[in-house]
């Protein structure tokens, strides 16, 4: 990156960063448990007050996307996903995937949200590990027994954010790869076509 | 694997040395059906992959599952969740649970577990008795520990390896291992041999209505499992185990944390490897 001039683009950008900065509780740099546990508490806060907005579900679907572009390091999860393909893909390519990745995900997980109305998240410790942090939280929903959501949070992005998540165990990311994969091969491993499909799945 | 009933918890050595008995039999058997069945290399177990050697037949199993959930339990389960009121579906999926704990404390007995044991036992009878004949867990206010044990999870505490992945005809996912506790805990159960059963196999047919209430409530997300994803195998085989190996592993943490990936580990950061890939780079850049 040119560190000579300072062009409008990276003007403008830079102020948002600043904005961005002050706006959020968090520092650029050395993540500790309390900034990721406020990670966890402060997603939970925006997704909750987008379930309560009583918007249209197209409307939702397009404010989870942005809480997900804001939370989520969503390059790196779109490059896990893809998993070895990624080291064949072009710069381009694996821009589009990025983008058309992290459409399909908000659509696809942000529909499932409509169950979590009501619930109540606890967190209930933070740790070290060797990806960042762990946040393990509980959920309770109306009537079923509390399960457990665990938040991973990194930031070697430049800024805390979540790159995984575990719902009982279950491997968000892995199981995305998985059928990412599946996709993938019904397209005899086209990547351009999948980019393509992607925004009519999830 | 011996002195895990720890004598004199029930002041009755004979009753303990029949049960070490009983297990060395039971050990021995299901070792034998085990060690027939196929079994992963140690490095792969380590490391958490799948093990699906039974892939071809399992993947026929699983056609079959889906034509029976499609036509007959995911119609019977959205039409008994939608005329049945939601708080009798959660007054039957207690009772089920409920009438699955002695059989549960059963299984912790033999997993050399008194405390849960009698955890299992105090729920039970608060439930049974307070709770209306089980259909409601007052004992849940009671801040014991959660009791969720079955015959697999003791066949984990006796040393077996989860075994390959099996998809039952309609069970579902299971493993070589677990299947046979599914089977056992379909007999394990004392309640099946009480004089004052109400029923035969009560147990089993509270299980089937508690996972009707559980198809029918979370009708879109299992749809979306089954129905929508590209390959509805491989998507329920991985959330199976995932889940699986995490209940069993939730008293042991820093087996688990062992399983977590990093997926910045082998991308990106590392220019020898990755030369012309920056997963940071902003994807909305020209």
């Amino acid at each position: 990156m040119p560190n000579n001039v300072l062009n409008r683009r990276q003007f403008v950008s830079t102020s948002f960063a600043g904005l961005a900065a002050t706006l959020l509780p968090l520092p650029a740099f050395a993540l500790t448990e309390a900034e990721a546990t406020q990670l966890v508490n402060s997603v939970v806060a925006d997704i909750t007050r987008v379930i309560d907005s009583g918007k249209s579900e197209n409307a939702m679907l397009r404010d989870f996307e942005r809480i997900f572009v804001e939370y989520g390091d969503v390059p790196i999860m779109a490059r896990y996903a893809l998993g070895v393909e990624a080291r064949s893909a072009s710069n381009a390519q694996m821009r589009q995937f990025t983008k058309a990745f992290q459409g399909y995900i908000s659509r696809k997980y942000g529909r499932r949200f409509r169950e979590f109305i009501g619930g109540e998240v606890t967190v209930l410790n933070a740790r070290k590990i060797k990806a960042g942090y762990e946040v393990r939280t509980s959920v309770k929903l109306r009537g079923s027994a509390p399960f457990e959501v665990t938040f991973l949070v990194s930031d070697k992005s430049g800024r805390g954010k979540f790159f995984n998540m575990f719902i009982e165990g279950v491997n968000l990311l892995l199981t995305e790869r998985t059928e990412i994969g599946a996709l993938l091969d019904a397209r005899k491993g086209n990547l351009n076509q999948l980019i393509k499909d992607l925004d009519s799945i999830g | 694997m011996t002195g895990i009933v720890r004598p004199g918890f029930f002041g009755v050595a004979g009753t303990v040395s029949r049960l070490s008995l009983l297990k060395t039999l039971m050990v021995l058997s299901v070792a034998t059906f085990l060690s027939a069945c196929a079994s992963q290399p140690a490095d792969e177990a380590a490391r958490g992959e799948v093990f699906d050697p039974y892939e071809g037949a399992n993947r026929s199993v699983h056609k079959f599952n889906l034509g029976v959930d499609r036509f007959l339990f995911r119609p019977a389960s959205k039409g008994y969740v939608k005329i049945v009121p939601d708080p009798m579906v959660t007054s039957f999926s207690t009772f089920a649970e409920n009438i699955s704990l002695p059989g549960q404390a059963i299984d912790y007995l033999l997993q050399g577990n008194p405390k849960q044991m009698g955890n299992a036992l105090l729920r039970f009878v608060i439930n049974m008795t307070v709770g209306g004949l089980g259909l409601s867990a007052p004992a849940d206010e009671l801040n014991l520990p959660p009791v969720d044990t079955d015959f697999g999870e003791t066949l984990h505490v006796w040393g077996f390896g989860e075994g390959a992945y099996v998809e039952l005809p309609f069970y579902g996912p299971s493993t070589t291992r677990d299947a046979v506790g599914v089977i056992v805990n379909l007999f394990s159960n004392p309640i099946n041999f009480t004089p004052v059963r109400p029923a035969d196999n009560l147990g089993v047919y509270a299980e089937v209505v508690r996972r009707m209430g559980d198809r029918g409530r979370f009708s879109d997300t299992v749809d979306s499992i089954l129905y929508d994803s590209a390959d509805s195998y491989a998507q329920a085989r991985l959330i199976y185990l995932q889940n699986r190996r995490f209940e069993l592993a939730r008293d042991d943490e820093d087996s688990y944390l062992g399983l977590y990936d990093d997926p910045y580990a082998d991308i990106g950061t590392d220019p020898v490897r990755d030369p012309f890939l920056d997963p940071y780079e902003d994807p909305y850049a020209e």
